[in-house]
């Protein structure tokens, strides 16, 4: 019977994920809120499906009670913070709310079958993150000052990388992280953030060169200290999301392919200086070379990608564990594996569905400040996803990034639930202001139309 | 800027699916790949078989409910089939995936599962023919070496022998013996492995060199043969100290005379020469999973005359694995093309369903026909009046080269005994390549060893 279940529940798994992706991208075509509402709902209930499948084959293969406890303090989390998000801020955009409780689900769903006391430490930091989150778009609707703080941004950031930088100790020999407390900080996590504000505020207050070249001073300085704390991914992340943030600011494609003239340049001489990013690209290319030491990590994560096929072999019949470090910088790998390819391709779609709304709202921003940060954490997100994706695929050099809201990681949910939260922030902001329009043009209207009303028509414009 | 974003993550989705049908099979297939060893506990090793339905390799569940691997031909199919303990090798290792997968239907799987059965994996269904490769195995008798036989228009293998072998039944147990003795290394497969200098087998393409670089005519080629040539310090002799006087390339090839090759390499365009070599996958990776070393051809342009005449008669640092020389031979017989070698024939889900086949395909075209069909006939006629007249007057005809390919290795030397040659030559039939270390001459030990095989394929009827 077990068996059955645990079978069937691998096709369901995967009929629900494709379902809940499908209605990411067609709830655009519908036009009445009320259908959107509905797409909403539908999702949500799509994502409870495939949370307590999961778990009930999790039971059903350790039959640990504990399992059970855990699935339900889950299910109250995840069933509050879509609650409390969609009461607090109905202005706040519903897909990208459930995208992040999606996200968040897998993410629970794999690391309790990978480890089960990682995963509770995650459900905490996940708890406080969103609590966290809940307050941040508020004090971005009221608190002004913070498109006034640049340098402020710029200094702790460099601070901080600084500080890791010299104080650091050095973690799985690649990664550094500050100890605080027994919680080890990945500075770069959070510091991503306050780099996207600096960058904002120095190219949304006027566009001369000497701006551009603070800014470009101040970003160099942040992917320098990265290059040589040999965290290559978030300086790669940082690198093209100032350039992204560039070319929006200045509309300059010259300065962009400069910038990346100069990043290429960068890029050989460091392979060249730097024995570790020789390393990566040697392994990248002849991951069977060193296959026992060097080669060992990527040729698991291709073992498991292969093992998986398109339908996965079902939770807990894979051996996904065997990838070292699989729960922070493997997790596709981990989640191709035992719930397949299709699923993984949807995971990759709902990710790129979060990226098309952090753009969205970009777009529609009036304010330069805003709408510059909410671009730079949508590049980013997306660069971040790109490298752990590529990487675990060997699709591109492995630099060992987590996959935001998916993988095991503290700072790396805490700072991606954040940004989720800004964003949101942003797109109340920008509902803030068409409503202020609204109310505007709703009493010009009043104005011009009312002295010549017959009376006894009542308000035209309660239709609004 | 979105859509070069948008653009990115459309690439990785698709590059997981390019990943799932086109790199898939060789990520699972990959010797380090233990993933499917975790199915032990839910599936049963499926069975190695032959076309014909000979067991090679088979799982039995005790009673108990442990497994035994058994090999019924215990020694004689020892490198080929490999073992699944100790690490894998052979079949074993190269089709580990497809053993412990199970493509049964879902419903079998499910009730397989319900009454807490382990499902059978699939079954390899290999081209090895059990006649031929117990012809091959006694007839190589105890010289250390190796015999592989393949089917020239398809790139069938239909045997494989290596000496010293092992008896997989019972690996476990003489690993430590094994694996501390490298006098004998028994559990190197020898035929796909093994680099041997290729001597006299080498003229083959010596030859093909000369004609290539003189447009295909040798009608003008004539050289008076004196039993040695010595160009400065250099002296190449013939086997033996034999005179052969006067002779033409036909003649000159099928008696073997090393003076008449050593002159043609010294005529040679080494670059050409070497292109040539590399052509037919010298210095490369044979186009086969099965786990083999490249072979070593080294002259290039720069080289010094003596090291060109000793390559031009297959000694120098030319070193190559008997699998690669039935390669070219089988070359010559299918008229110039060279056909993917292959032994896996089919994966079957236990009950006999086919899952995949292999079918044969061309790897290369490497040579004219004309040029095959003139090598042809001087292989032939080294089998009617050269070296390897021990194959004439038999039931069939063949087509051959010997070769005593002498060897230094520490200060002790000897003479491997070497023949390449297929049989029924308007028509191919199967391509032998013997070598037997320390076996002397081709004619004294490698080509009765290969009449032997050639006997038992044309007395099974084939």
């Amino acid at each position: 019977m077990i068996n059955l279940v645990i079978q069937v529940s691998r096709y369901l798994i995967i009929i629900l994920m494709a379902l809940y992706t499908l209605q990411s991208y067609t709830v655009f075509r519908r036009t009445s809120s009320r259908a959107k509402e509905y797409v909403f709902l539908r999702q949500n209930i799509s994502m409870f499906f495939i949370h307590f499948i999961a778990f009930a084959v999790l039971f059903l293969e350790t039959m640990e009670i504990q399992i059970l406890v855990f699935y339900g303090a889950q299910v109250i989390y995840l069933a509050a913070t879509l609650v409390f998000f969609r009461n607090l801020y109905p202005k706040a955009s519903k897909l990208l709310i459930n995208n992040m409780c999606m996200l968040m689900t897998i993410g629970f769903i794999m690391i309790t079958r990978l480890s089960y006391d990682q995963s509770i430490k995650q459900f905490k930091i996940a708890v406080a993150g969103t609590i966290l989150a809940l307050i941040i778009p508020l004090i971005i609707r009221k608190l002004q000052v913070i498109t006034k703080m640049t340098w402020a941004y710029a200094f702790v950031g460099i601070g901080l990388l600084g500080l890791v930088f010299v104080a650091a100790r050095v973690t799985n020999g690649a990664k550094l992280a500050l100890n605080i407390g027994g919680f080890s900080f990945q500075a770069s996590e959070f510091v991503k953030i306050v780099f996207v504000f600096a960058v904002a505020g120095l190219l949304s207050e006027a566009r001369d060169l000497r701006r551009i070249v603070i800014a470009t001073g101040l970003a160099a300085v942040h992917v320098l200290i990265l290059v040589i704390s040999t965290d290559l991914g978030s300086a790669l992340i940082f690198f093209i999301t100032y350039l992204v943030m560039l070319f929006v600011a200045t509309r300059n494609p010259f300065l962009v392919l400069a910038g990346l003239l100069a990043g290429a340049v960068a890029a050989v001489v460091a392979y060249f200086r730097f024995s570790h990013v020789k390393v990566r690209v040697e392994v990248w290319l002849h991951p069977f070379d060193d296959y026992a030491n060097k080669g060992y990590q990527i040729c698991q994560s291709l073992f498991s990608i292969g093992a998986g096929g398109w339908l996965g072999t079902g939770l807990y019949q894979g051996s996904p564990g065997a990838i070292p470090y699989a729960q922070q910088d493997f997790m596709f790998s981990a989640i191709t594996e035992e719930l397949g390819g299709i699923f993984s391709i949807c995971l990759i779609l709902v990710c790129m569905s979060c990226f098309i709304m952090f753009i969205n709202i970009a777009m529609k921003l009036t304010n330069r400040f805003y709408r510059l940060v909410a671009l730079g954490l949508g590049t980013t997100y997306a660069m971040q996803v790109f490298l752990t994706v590529g990487g675990g695929m060997k699709m591109i050099p492995l630099t060992g990034v987590t996959l935001p809201l998916v993988s095991y990681g503290g700072s790396s949910v805490l700072s991606t639930l954040i940004m989720f939260a800004i964003v949101q922030g942003l797109y109340m902001l920008r509902r803030d202001e068409e409503e202020k329009d609204d109310e505007k043009r709703f009493k010009e209207f009043q104005q011009n139309q009312g002295p010549r009303d017959p009376s006894g028509f009542g308000n035209p414009g309660g239709q609004y | 800027m979105t859509y070069v974003f948008a653009f990115m993550f459309l690439l990785m989705a698709g590059y997981l699916i390019y990943f799932n049908v086109v790199k898939r099979d060789e990520i699972n297939a990959n010797a380090n790949n233990t993933k499917q060893d975790s199915q032990s506990d839910k599936i049963i090793r499926g069975s190695i078989v032959t076309d014909d339905g000979t067991v090679l390799a088979s799982t039995s569940v005790n009673s108990d409910g442990t497994e035994t691997r058994t090999y019924p031909y215990e020694n004689v199919f020892a490198h080929v089939v490999g073992y699944a303990s100790n690490g894998k090798a052979g079949l074993e290792a190269a089709a580990n995936y497809d053993l412990m997968t199970s493509h049964s239907s879902l419903l079998n799987q499910i009730k397989n599962g319900e009454n807490n059965e382990k499902i059978k994996g699939d079954n390899v269904v290999v081209t090895l023919n059990p006649v031929i490769q117990q012809a091959a195995y006694y007839a190589l008798g105890s010289y250390k070496g190796a015999v592989v036989v393949m089917e020239p228009d398809s790139g069938k293998i239909l045997a494989m022998v290596s000496k010293p072998d092992f008896n997989p039944n019972t690996i476990s147990e003489e690993w430590e013996t094994m694996v501390s003795d490298d006098t004998n290394s028994s559990l190197l497969n020898r035929a796909a492995q093994g680099l041997y200098p290729p001597g006299s087998t080498f003229k083959i393409l010596t030859t093909l060199a000369y004609l290539q670089q003189n447009n295909d005519i040798y009608s003008g080629f004539s050289f008076d043969c004196t039993g040695s040539l010595t160009q400065n310090d250099v002296t190449i002799t013939c086997y033996n100290g034999n005179v052969h006087g006067a002779e033409d390339l036909k003649t000159a090839f099928a008696h073997s005379c090393n003076t008449a090759f050593a002159n043609i390499g010294l005529n040679l365009d080494n670059g050409a020469f070497r292109k040539l070599a590399e052509k037919f996958l010298f210095n490369n990776s044979l186009p086969t999973s099965l786990t083999h070393s490249d072979s070593v051809f080294k002259l290039d342009k720069d080289t010094s005359y003596g090291e060109v005449m000793t390559t031009a008669i297959g000694q120098g640092d030319t070193l190559v694995t008997p699998l690669h020389m039935a390669l070219i031979t089988s070359t010559v017989a299918n008229g110039g093309i060279m056909m993917t070698p292959y032994y896996v024939e089919r994966i079957e889900t236990y009950d006999g369903d086919v899952v995949s086949e292999t079918r044969p395909s061309a790897y290369k075209e490497l040579m004219s026909t004309q040029e095959a069909g003139i090598l042809t006939d001087f292989m032939k006629e080294t089998v009617n009046s050269g070296t390897g007249t021990a194959l004439s007057y038999s039931g069939y005809s063949v087509a051959g080269k010997t070769g005593s390919a002498e060897y230094e290795t520490n200060g002790v030397t000897g003479t491997h005994s070497w023949f390449v040659g297929f049989s029924n030559v308007d028509d191919p039939d199967i391509v032998v390549a013997v070598i037997a270390e320390d076996g002397g001459t081709g004619s004294q030990t490698a080509v009765p060893i290969a009449k032997a095989i050639f006997d038992a394929y044309y007395n099974a009827g084939y």
